[in-house]
């Protein structure tokens, strides 16, 4: 998980680093259903993960890129 | 002056917190009233999951208060996203994105029917096993996101998504409001219906009903939501 987050912010593509945010997500929800709760632990999954990892990659896929590399 | 009104505002608002707060003493483990919930829950209501009776029957006001926010944040998004395509005058041309690969399209035909039995067990269960309307909903969101990003010309229909928003909210006030009528002490979204017994599908009284309610708003909610924010992809029009 920390080597998720590590990994999203120094990487240069924004799309990677959407990645790397939903990887912390799902990490997230595991260690929420290992402390019992799994009512976190599935809201976590739903919207971590799935949505809100959706919104991060058309709002990407708008911009554009200015810098070479 | 502006900003000396500004300042005095600020004091007294602040002021006013701080006699709020300073009776609360930091750091104090207070488990007075988290006990009575694991104690009463199962007894009163019959609900197995303690969350979900705190969420929905002893806070219950609250969640229609969470239910109004994210209603209220949909609707702003759609305001603020909402562009007509217009091909007349050129402003905003629709971009053609790629359709998506046929294995893409495949697999969300036929994953699309397990995540709507997901998302409708975790809600209609959400009395007994962990989950909920919220959950549920979220669920089901993500299973017309499937849908919309794997066919192009899969269009969710506003008017639809606006209706049952509107009725399962409508819903969730009614069943408060009959609470408040028909039940013993008379208050919003008190248990009226039978409560049943322990783990059966249908005890806990209301709280079912209730979560159900949510589940379809929130799920209406967040499908409109990615619809909005997925056909302003395709238009383009951000630049």
């Amino acid at each position: 998980m920390i080597g998720a987050a590590i990994y999203a912010i120094i990487t240069k593509d924004l799309i990677f680093a959407t990645i790397g945010t939903s990887l912390i997500s799902l990490a997230l929800s595991v260690i929420f259903y290992l402390l019992h709760a799994p009512d976190v632990a599935l809201t976590e999954a739903a919207i971590g993960v799935a949505l809100s990892t959706i919104v991060f990659v058309i709002a990407v896929r708008n911009t554009k890129r200015y810098e070479e590399d | 002056m502006k900003k000396l009104v500004i300042i005095s505002l600020l004091l007294v608002l602040g002021y006013s917190l701080m006699n709020t707060f300073s009776d609360i003493e930091f750091g104090k483990k207070r488990e007075g009233i988290s006990s009575y919930f694991l104690e009463h829950s199962p007894d009163d209501l019959q609900v197995a999951n303690t969350v979900t009776a705190i969420v929905v029957s002893f806070r219950g006001f609250d969640t229609l208060g969470e239910v109004t926010v994210l209603f209220l944040a949909a609707t702003a998004m759609g305001t603020i996203l909402f562009r007509r395509r217009s091909k007349h005058t050129g402003l905003n041309p629709q971009r053609k994105s790629p359709q998506a690969s046929r294995i893409v399209q495949a697999a969300g035909k036929l994953l699309f029917p397990a995540i709507m039995i997901l998302g409708a067990y975790v809600f209609i269960h959400g009395h007994l096993t962990p989950g909920g309307g919220f959950q549920g909903g979220a669920i089901i969101a993500t299973g017309f996101l499937l849908l919309l990003i794997s066919y192009r010309q899969f269009k969710v229909e506003h008017k639809y998504v606006t209706w049952i928003e509107s009725l399962a909210g409508l819903s969730f006030v009614t069943i408060g409001l009959l609470g408040m009528i028909l039940g013993p002490h008379n208050s919003f979204l008190e248990n009226f219906l039978n409560v049943g017994s322990l783990n059966d599908l249908l005890s806990g009284g209301v709280i079912a009903l209730v979560y159900i309610a949510v589940g379809f708003k929130v799920g209406a909610e967040l499908t409109g939501i990615l619809d909005t924010l997925i056909n302003i992809r395709e238009t383009g029009d951000i630049d």
